[in-house]
């Protein structure tokens, strides 16, 4: 994407100044020192950054989960900290699609249930289309036969899927990812770019939290963050075809 | 009457059922029903307490019940209609009289009811005494009603041996006597005929002419048959040596003329005592209906009582109830963060919790009626308590229930409802 598209696209994330301190018994932690940045209707943006940098403090803003000690963040042009909190969880609900770092997914519970609880929160789901939808959802990140799983049979990799399937169940406009492919091996890694590359064309706005450098190759943009503060934002002109790579992978032998 | 219970619940799971695997509510109940599920022991103790506490409403509801039912099925078979008149003004105040108040029903009074009384069917006179009864080496302690004829028909007697005393009898101050089933059981212990045996009483001898049929024990735990009756003209002439009653029994001709039957007693006693105007009765009447209302309300407040004490055991239970949802609430604090950030509402969380303390308390009195139902049957068939489960008491039972489960599961829904989700996410 060039300048001059930009213009033209819709400005889904503004954030401004956004500063997030955390109270630690004496001490303030200052997670994020003011970050500013627009992200356009459908870029495919990763964030990197070392350890502790701020990616998640980051994303939780984005994702309405947490709000900024000060700035404004505006979602649509919307200031988020001007929302009920049920407002927010309304838009959590249908807007965003949120896949945690550490997954978060209900215990003792089946994939498919996992996958069908944002659904749960919309009244114009029914139950039949909950099931249909969440069962689309895990074929898609190649569960297909784990539905009935429960979260504590599976593996990590397994586990991280199933909170894929669980962001993009509600057809969110925003993905936001964190580390959505720390657990995997590299083919399912690279089938899961597969997967967010097509929803990047589809005109889904992601977000991707990665250590892997590699990974940012196939995005539209790259953001870097260093205590808390952005260190460069760079366009990406040579986004890398991730479906092409998977293909170059060797075969798995079984 | 299980038998619709087993009924109820089987239509309330269908429908639970049904509504589980439809609605978005549903889909709340069924997460609050995995809740429970998960964690069975636990979710059965925290049940304990409405369990015992609705089986305990259950049971004393029962008890009173069913002993107000046989306390009034007991004295209208003694017959609704008695209407007993006795010397002294109302003691129910409690005053202390003056003994010779208590001497103001005189054979006067008893001739002018007889001439008088329209609305009275049958009178009886009654001169009552108590002592020894002896036959032989035997004796035993009775008893001794001095009555007319009539008597018999006001309470409903019957000659089970011989006959009764006769008219002649009365007019004689005959010394005969009629003998209920426990006297005779204590002085006749090896058997045989009674009727013609002389028996003493206070050494002075009568002749059984007449056993009576037995009654049996009154819901008061008294002996009806331990009893000896005499022509009232024996006791008060060659017993007692006195001159007044102890107290005249009539007989309304129905128990709706009751009332007026009092009011006409009332009218003829003043005018034969010479009461001015004003002047205070020197003679109290009640009825067996009256009494039957103030044993009910007695019963009825013995009740209240009890249930309340009951009652109160369901209020601590609330507290339990509510103490493990705010441990629920705490150990799932990741998963309400997790849910939170996927859309729930605080309200969605809030219901969730709601609808798991309601089941909990439902649930627990739903048990809490089959362990009533059950420990009636055995109150009835061990112990002989008369128990009777007022239809109304179940309706009560559920929705107290439903009533705790909402009140002492707001607090713990609300505090789960007001958590931050980022917050919640994280803790461990
Ligand atoms: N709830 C919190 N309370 C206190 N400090 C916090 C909290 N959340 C984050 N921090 C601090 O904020 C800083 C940034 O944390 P954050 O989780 O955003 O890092 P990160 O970039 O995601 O790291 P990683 O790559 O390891 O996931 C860290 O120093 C962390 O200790
Ligand atoms: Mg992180």
């Amino acid at each position: 994407m060039t300048n001059q598209d930009k213009t033209n696209k819709k400005v889904v994330i503004e954030l401004q100044n956004v500063r997030r301190e955390f109270q630690v018994g004496d001490e303030t932690v200052k997670a994020l020192r003011g970050v500013s940045f627009k992200i356009y209707e459908g870029e495919f943006v990763t964030i990197q950054g070392t350890s502790g940098s701020g990616k998640s403090t980051l994303l939780n803003q984005l994702g309405c989960l947490d709000t900024p000690t000060s700035g404004e963040y505006l979602l649509d042009g919307v200031p988020v900290r001007m929302m009920s909190k049920n407002q927010r969880a309304k838009l959590r609900n249908r807007k965003i699609g949120f896949i945690f770092q550490n997954y978060n997914l209900l215990a003792k519970t089946t994939a498919v249930e996992n996958v069908e609880l944002p659904l749960m929160y919309n009244k114009k789901v029914k139950a039949k289309e909950r099931r249909e939808r969440a069962v689309k959802a895990l074929i898609e990140v190649g569960l297909g036969d784990r539905l009935e799983h429960k979260s504590n049979q599976m593996s990590g990799g397994q586990m991280q899927r199933v909170a894929i399937a669980r962001a993009l169940v509600n057809d969110p406009t925003i993905l936001l990812a964190d580390e959505a492919t720390g657990n995997l091996d590299t083919r399912t890694s690279f089938e899961m770019l597969v997967l967010f590359q097509k929803l990047y064309r589809e005109g889904h706005t992601i977000i991707f939290v990665t250590h892997n450098p590699e990974i940012a190759q196939y995005s539209s943009r790259n953001i870097f963050l260093r205590d808390g503060q952005i260190k460069s934002d760079t366009y990406n002109d040579n986004i890398l075809d991730a479906a092409a790579a998977l293909a170059a992978l060797p075969k798995p032998q079984d | 009457m299980s038998f619709i219970v087993l009924l109820a619940v089987i239509a309330l799971a269908v429908i639970l059922y049904v509504v589980a695997r439809t609605t978005l509510l549903g889909m709340t109940f069924r997460v609050a029903l995995k809740a429970i599920a998960s964690n069975k022991g636990r979710s059965f103790l925290s049940m304990l307490g409405i369990i015992i506490g609705v089986a305990a409403v259950i049971v004393m509801m029962a008890i009173g019940q069913g002993s107000k039912e046989s306390v009034r099925k007991n004295i209208s078979q003694m017959g609704t209609n008695i209407i007993m008149v006795r010397p002294g003004a109302d003691m129910r105040g409690g005053v202390r009289q003056d003994p010779s108040s208590m001497q103001t029903l005189k054979i006067e009074d008893y001739e002018a009811i007889r001439n008088k009384a329209s609305y009275i069917m049958y009178t009886s006179p009654e001169v009552s005494s108590s002592g020894q009864v002896i036959y032989g080496a035997n004796n035993t302690n009775t008893s001794v009603y001095g009555e007319s004829l009539e008597y018999m028909d006001i309470k409903q007697w019957q000659i089970e041996e011989g006959t009764c005393f006769t008219e002649q009898d009365v007019q004689s101050a005959a010394k005969v006597c009629l003998v209920g089933k426990t006297v005779v059981d204590e002085l006749f212990p090896e058997g045989g005929d009674v009727i013609g045996k002389t028996i003493r009483f206070k050494s002075m001898p009568v002749r059984i002419v007449g056993v009576l049929k037995s009654k049996g024990y009154n819901s008061f735990g008294m002996d009806q048959d331990n009893l000896l009756i005499m022509p009232y003209t024996t006791v008060m002439k060659r017993l007692l040596a006195q001159t007044y009653f102890t107290s005249i029994n009539c007989s309304a001709l129905t128990e709706e003329l009751t009332d007026q039957a009092i009011e006409e007693l009332t009218a003829i006693l003043r005018e034969n005592h010479k009461l001015k105007d004003g002047a205070d009765d020197d003679f109290t009447i009640h009825s067996q209906a009256e009494m039957m209302e103030t044993m009910s309300s007695t019963m009825d407040s013995i009740t209240l009582i009890l249930v309340v004490a009951a009652a109160f055991s369901l209020l601590v239970a609330g507290i339990g109830i509510m103490n493990i949802m705010l441990v629920s609430v705490t150990e799932r604090t990741k998963e309400i963060g997790l849910r939170m950030s996927v859309g729930a509402r605080g309200i969605d969380i809030s219901i969730q919790f709601l609808i798991e303390s309601i089941l909990i308390s439902v649930t627990g009195g739903l048990l809490g009626i089959l362990v009533g139902f059950g420990l009636c049957q055995i109150a009835t068939g061990l112990l002989g308590l008369p128990t009777s489960i007022p239809g109304w008491s179940i309706i009560l039972s559920f929705a107290v229930c439903t009533v705790i489960g909402i009140l002492f599961g707001y607090i713990p829904a609300k505090k789960a409802a007001n958590l931050d989700p980022i917050e919640a996410i994280r803790y461990e």
